[in-house]
């Protein structure tokens, strides 16, 4: 499904990654880690087509993303670490704009819904400015669940949650890889989704961090990604 | 369009942003028969030239508002990643800017006028060349406004690049009402402004939309 070969990113004078090859099958779940600055944003900026990679290319069903119009973004859901969230809006409207700009036909009951799913059920009338950062984040993950939409791309979507909205992402992360979606989630956190589904595992900056033992396949460096089956 | 009735309904909950900008128009035109004094003459020959001045100032100071904040909580690179071109949501922001700025403004205008003593001839054609214009400063402030996004002291350079790029609309815009005040057809230089006006709003939303890009990059 979705596959990345020789892609390489610099911001500025730095090279964040070089000669990044793998590849992600439907169903699978790739996750990126590695420390701060090892350019774990920019990859999932430049698998999402938000910027250009310096070398090499993304396929996503073996076309190349830049050739991709709009049939691309129809599929992608993308959160970045600004949940976009708007202060004067209520949790309600914000995540029904989410859905409008995105091209997700989704009406006021499934808009409640998508909210009851992240535990919000009774904030749906509070304006932004009011919910904590772990209740925007849920409102912005609260997209998860409206929508068919095959690939995820997700920075550091665990950030700010609590551990039972943690557990519900991953049950929610383990229904679309099990409809064969793809994902590639940026974490610290350890993510095991639900049998079925295979984890991938890529560490950037090579040379900066010892490989996790007991961890899934390690590719120091981002030379290539294999896969292992989990559970 | 989604875009269009969120910026709307942003700028109704938060009526400060809008009336800054509007106080701003009042106080600046009303500054001058305060300090010229009551020379009838002299203030119905400046009117045209302060109004439109003030207009384009008072749209200036509205520019942050149009991409800053949608730029700073990640709204902007969802509507860069949505499935409907980027340029077809940037022509919904300036509608809606338009609406929250252009059109209060224009409106606002003959009522300020009457401190200048302008016949109502000339306030006719004052409404309809700020009409006109005020798209213009729109759009062509949504370049500046988009190549800016992210830099410090942004606001200055947004005015720098886009004022000298204003002077044709104020030329003509304000030529059609001094043209009126002399007796003349204002009919030649509200043509000029319209067409402006067209050019402007075919190519802006999409230079805008390619500079909201870079800065996303």
């Amino acid at each position: 499904m979705l596959e990345v070969s020789a892609l390489a990113a610099a911001r500025g004078d730095r090279v964040l990654f070089a000669g990044l090859d793998f590849s992600v099958p439907a169903g699978g779940l790739l996750q990126v880690t590695g420390r701060n600055g090892t350019g774990k944003t920019t990859l999932l900026r430049v698998l999402a087509r938000l910027v250009r990679p310096d070398a090499g290319e993304v396929r996503w069903n073996n076309t190349s993303v830049a050739d991709l119009g709009d049939e691309f973004f129809a599929e992608l859901c993308y959160l970045g670490h600004a949940p976009a969230i708007k202060d004067d809006l209520t949790a309600r409207e914000n995540l029904a704009f989410s859905a409008g700009i995105a091209g997700v036909a989704a009406d006021a009951a499934a808009i409640d819904a998508a909210l009851a799913e992240v535990g919000l059920t009774g904030r749906e009338m509070l304006p932004g400015r009011v919910l904590s950062q772990g209740q925007r984040r849920r409102v912005a993950l609260a997209q998860l669940y409206l929508g068919q939409r095959r690939l995820w791309l997700l920075d550091e979507p665990l950030a700010a949650l609590d551990s039972e909205a943690s557990a519900a992402f991953v049950e929610r992360l383990g229904a679309h890889l099990h409809a064969g979606g793809v994902a590639v989630v940026s974490t610290h956190h350890e993510i095991v989704p639900p049998p079925p589904a295979t984890r991938h595992a890529l560490r950037l900056g090579a040379g900066q961090a010892p490989a996790k033992p007991g961890s899934d396949t390690d590719f120091p460096g981002g030379r290539a990604a294999g896969s292992q089956r989990n559970g | 369009m989604a875009v269009l009735r969120r910026d709307l309904l942003l700028t109704l909950r938060r009526p400060a942003e809008l009336m800054t900008t509007l106080f701003f128009f009042v106080i600046v035109v009303s500054l001058f028969p305060l300090g010229i004094g009551p020379q009838p003459e002299l203030l119905r020959e400046i009117a045209p030239g302060v109004l439109w001045v003030a207009a384009l100032l008072a749209s200036l100071l509205a520019l942050p508002r149009l991409f800053a904040a949608d730029h700073a909580d990640g709204t902007l690179e969802q509507l860069a990643l949505a499935p409907q071109p980027l340029s077809l949501s940037v022509f919904a922001k300036l509608v809606a800017h338009w609406l929250t700025t252009g059109l209060p403004l224009t409106l606002l205008a003959p009522l300020i006028a009457l401190q200048f003593d302008l016949p109502a001839s000339a306030t006719g054609v004052l409404v309809v060349s700020l009409a006109l214009g005020t798209p213009i400063f729109g759009a062509i402030g949504a370049v500046g406004a988009a190549l800016t996004l992210g830099l410090r002291g942004g606001g200055v350079l947004t005015a720098v690049l886009v004022l000298p790029l204003y002077i044709p609309a104020l030329i003509f815009g304000a030529g059609a009402v001094e043209a009126t005040l002399g007796g003349l057809e204002a009919s030649g230089h509200l043509s000029l402004l319209a067409a402006l006006t067209v050019f402007t709003l075919a190519f802006a939303p999409w230079a805008a939309a390619a500079a909201v890009r870079i800065s996303l990059d």
